[in-house]
């Protein structure tokens, strides 16, 4: 158990290196100067930046001690500065953090949730209007681009019937204690939750459907029936339970494209989160951020892995080990 | 005898599908009484299991649909029941084993929580107790370390410990009739002859009627009271198990018989096989199912079903031989 | 249980002959292939029908549908033509979307094809690569490297197949896995045939049909994928696209919803026609697997 979780470790620790090398290769591949690539096209790049950039990050020695100085520092939480924040950019990722985490989690929460009780649902009658509306959202779902969506939405409740907030996270003008202020995040939240929310919806519950439709095919399940178990614990316990273990595999290994996702929703809303920062640097060349990001945004999908994994071994005690 | 456990009469179910109807049980008809042992034998897909499920009321349907016929439990028709009543019989009245111990357990619940569930369902019991229960009933299915087992998952368990627990299961609301369909096909022989010897004394110490689905023709010729020989969703031979056994009436049956390994046979010597396979149920034609793979068949055969003929007491087969030696006789 | 009755198959069809039959009686399917083709035709007939340069001034900016008739769409902030543009910027979008899923195609199933093959070591380091890039967040990746090469249309579809690729080689591997312990693959070793022979020639025409139907989905996707760059701006600019299209009009939906709407609309059907194929496909190939 120890020897298997000191292995993991390892192998996190190793992709996380990767990532930085690979950070570290992107710059120097791409064409131009580095130093010019690392102060941005837009930042301030008069000689006294350029000359201050050469010389912390040593650009003119050779490659593979400038690899050692920026692995070096990357991994004392130094990832350089942003000369468009003139932050440094670990602190500008963190103030960033919470609300693309809360947009994400509010929308895997929500597609989680109502994929799989739909895709139970249309399980239990193959032709019924649950497995059609199943079979139609998930080819809209998966059709429909992201941001598409996301301005529809914009159209409908911006503009047709105005009921939720279209841009931005918090309210300057309006007043109210820490419970106004939660009431107002959660209104701002409803749309980009939804649209995030949608496409991942679609795809769960039509996950749901396929492997309860192979789950309620399987022998145990003929024994519950057989003891006098109901068809409603039938599927909601020993279907259910059983079904769920591919949906949250693929849910978790999916948290990579969430994340990628939100950039295009949080832009479309102008959600205060990563993806917008991630946007915003892009447009301004900001390098060390849009590198700090993707660098982050990475560390994000392993963890989220490690917890998956975690909670796969919760779900299904064949993967627990210890025979 | 008294009254019957469980008296079945000219059940008939039907499959529908595309290809047409299938006869998947017809006219079938049997009886087993209190501790009492009713083998059903037959190749696989000739309506064993099926007679099974009709019995639960677990027939997949669709295509399923119990088209005639009786079941009668303790009395009470049981094609006549809804859903709610039968529930509340299976699992406590009536228990089933079933053949693929590997996969008949819910891997995600321990071996404890499938058994307590049970008692749970059937009987007005705490968590707690039905918890105890379950480990009683381990202890009684000669699980050693009950309460360790109770708290394992299936997985953790050999395919033998995990038909006794699915035994135990079945056992644990102190059913009138235990239906074991094929429970040893999976296992290896030395546990194979264990649980026949479970099954065997669980029936003498609580007088449960069993019925043994299988294709073990010794295990039948050691256990059973009664046998029933189906073919095509048919009875075709039926009677005491030592009448059977000892003076098959069908051609079928004493193929059955002749691919019984013997000890005092030759083991170099290959068993014969009864030669063909059993036929799509919906392209029976009118006459004697098993004309086809009949060596003894004559045109005759063909042309209608043969009726049941009675060879002694209570023993019959439906063979068109037997209706010829009636007429003469 | 009844048994199945096997209906026999005429000896001289082939099983892509059977497949076809199969998918031709799916509507759904039909569906699909219709609308892929009706944009594949306005894209490659609709220049010569509707002689307008996409890029051109024609009217004053924001014109709604209708308003003009000889702009049945109407304008752009610019006062281009929007009917012009989704004419024009279909061809970006399409030749994007194949040239980055035969990229992905292309790593996907030589990675995936050795990875299944020779198994032990090679099929470790292998994984070891794949799943390295599985952890990279694909758009935020593909952001980085169009923004530090130049957005080109080679370079935006190289980024697509570079992030795209793992899922394809998962799939090829899991293919080649199964196949290779099947007798006629030994029975080629047998006989002396070389592993590039048994990998390229034996194994790799059986495990075609998933992964026909997985190209088909990731042509899809990278459609998907290239609109959303060219949303954030990190299209051609010198090429007409879709997405480019939905990135200018984005600050003037509640404005003109047209400029947003019809070449999100062209995207999305676009990409349901493509998604319908690909499930028709599935249905072809696997036909006893209709429930999934």
């Amino acid at each position: 158990m120890f020897k298997a979780i000191l292995r993991q470790l390892l192998y996190v620790a190793a992709l996380i290196l990767a990532v930085l090398v690979l950070n570290f290769l992107l710059i120097q591949l791409a064409p131009g100067d580095p130093a010019e690539v690392i102060a941005g096209e837009m930042g301030g790049a008069n000689a006294e930046v350029m000359a201050a950039i050469r010389e912390q990050y040593g650009l003119d020695k050779p490659v593979l001690t400038q690899l050692a100085l920026y692995l070096g520092r990357a991994l004392q939480g130094d990832l350089g500065t942003s000369y468009f924040y003139n932050r440094p950019v670990a602190e500008l990722i963190l103030s960033r953090l919470g609300p693309t985490l809360l947009l994400v989690a509010t929308a895997l929460a929500f597609a989680l949730i109502i994929g799989t009780r739909l895709g139970m649902l249309a399980s239990r009658n193959p032709r019924g209007i649950a497995s059609a509306l199943v079979t139609v959202l998930s080819l809209v779902g998966y059709s429909a681009p992201v941001f598409w969506t996301g301005l529809m939405l914009v159209i409908l409740f911006g503009a047709t019937i105005p009921l939720f907030p279209i841009a931005g996270m918090i309210d300057v003008v309006k007043q109210g204690g820490p419970l106004g202020r939660a009431l107002d995040i959660a209104h701002h939240l409803v749309l980009p939750a939804l649209t995030l929310g949608l496409v991942y919806l679609a795809q769960y519950s039509r996950l749901t459907r396929a492997a309860m439709l192979e789950v309620l095919g399987a022998d145990y399940i003929r024994t519950a029936r057989a003891k006098g178990v109901s068809e409603r614990q039938v599927f909601g316990r020993h279907a259910f339970r059983n079904a769920l273990l591919p949906v949250v595999t693929v849910a978790g290994m999916q948290f990579g494209t969430i994340i990628s996702g939100a950039v295009l929703v949080e832009t479309v809303f102008s959600w205060p989160g990563l993806g917008t920062l991630a946007f915003q640097s892009i447009l301004a060349r900001d390098y060390p951020t849009v590198m700090g990001i993707l660098f982050f945004s990475t560390l994000i999908v392993i963890i989220a892995n490690l917890l998956t994994d975690f909670i796969s071994r919760l779900l299904d005690p064949r993967l627990a080990g210890g025979r | 005898m008294t009254e019957p456990v469980l008296d079945i009469r000219n059940l008939k179910v039907d499959f529908v599908t595309r290809r047409g109807v299938a006869h998947v049980l017809d006219d079938v008809s049997f009886s087993v009484a209190a501790g009492e042992l009713l083998a059903i034998v037959g190749e696989s897909g000739c309506g064993k299991s099926m007679t099974a499920l009709s019995i639960l009321g677990l027939i997949p349907s669709p295509p399923g649909r119990i088209v005639g016929g009786s079941i009668l439990f303790q009395g009470r028709d049981l094609t006549r029941l809804r859903q709610s009543e039968l529930r509340r019989i299976r699992g406590g009245d009536i228990a089933m084993i079933f053949q693929e111990p590997m996969t008949s357990l819910n891997p995600v619940f321990t071996c404890g929580e499938q058994i307590a569930e049970a008692v749970r369902l059937h009987q007005k019991v705490s968590p707690r107790a039905a918890l105890a229960r379950a480990v009683e009933m381990l202890r009684a299915v000669g699980i050693p370390e009950p309460e360790l087992r109770a708290r394992a998952y299936p997985h953790q368990l050999s395919g033998g410990m995990r038909q006794r627990v699915m035994i135990a299961m079945a056992l644990s609301c102190e059913p009138r009739l235990l239906i074991a369909d094929e429970p040893t096909t999976a296992l290896d022989v030395t546990v194979q002859a264990q649980i026949f010897a479970l099954l065997d004394e669980l029936r003498q110490k609580t007088g449960t009627a069993i019925i043994l689905i299988t294709h073990d023709m010794g295990a039948v010729a050691e256990m059973a009271d009664k046998v029933a020989v189906m073919y095509a969703g048919r009875i075709i031979e039926r009677g005491p198990a030592d009448a059977v056994l000892d003076n098959p009436g069908h051609p079928y049956t004493r193929g059955l018989l002749a691919s019984i390994p013997r000890i005092d046979a030759d083991p170099d010597a290959d068993l014969p096989e009864i030669p063909g396979i059993v036929p799509a149920l919906t392209d029976l034609g009118r006459g004697c199912a098993f004309a086809p793979r009949c060596a003894l068949a004559v045109p005759a055969c063909n042309a209608a079903q043969p009726h049941h003929v009675a060879m002694s007491r209570d023993h019959s087969a439906a063979c068109i031989r037997l209706q010829a030696n009636e007429v003469s006789a | 249980m009844t048994a199945p009755a096997r209906t026999t198959v005429p000896a001289a069809r082939g099983p892509m002959a059977e497949a076809w039959d199969i998918f031709r009686r799916s509507p759904a399917a039909m569906l699909g292939l219709l609308l892929l083709g009706l944009v594949i035709l306005m894209t490659v007939a609709g220049p010569f029908l509707y002689q307008v340069d996409p890029f051109e001034i024609v009217w004053a900016p924001l014109t709604p549908p209708g308003e003009e008739a000889t702009i049945p769409l109407g304008t752009d902030n610019l006062g281009r033509d929007i009917l012009a543009g989704l004419i024009e910027g279909g061809r970006a979008t399409l030749a994007v979307g194949f040239s980055a899923a035969l990229i992905t195609m292309l790593i996907g199933v030589v990675i995936g094809a050795y990875a299944g093959f020779y198994g032990g070591f090679v099929d470790d380091m292998l994984m070891r690569v794949t799943e390295f890039f599985q952890v990279l967040p694909p758009l935020l990746f593909a952001m980085v490297v169009v923004t530090l090469f130049q957005p080109t249309l080679i370079n935006v579809a190289l980024a697509i197949g570079i992030v795209s690729w793992p899922q394809t080689a998962r799939l090829t591997r899991s293919e080649f896995r199964r196949i290779r312990t099947l007798e006629y693959v030994s029975a080629m070793r047998a006989v002396g045939a070389g592993d590039g022979n048994i990998i390229w020639r034996v194994i790799l025409p059986n495990a075609l049909p998933p992964l026909i139907v997985s190209a088909t989905l990731t042509i899809g996707m990278a459609i998907l994928f290239e609109a959303g760059l060219s949303f954030l701006g990190l299209s051609d600019p010198n090429v007409m696209s879709w997405g480019l299209m939905i990135g200018t009009g984005r600050e003037y939906l509640l404005d003109a919803w047209w400029v947003v709407t019809l070449p999100g609309t062209m995207i999305f059907l676009t990409v349901l026609g493509i998604s319908l194929v690909g499930d028709g496909l599935n249905d072809a190939f696997n036909p006893w697997m209709r429930e999934r």
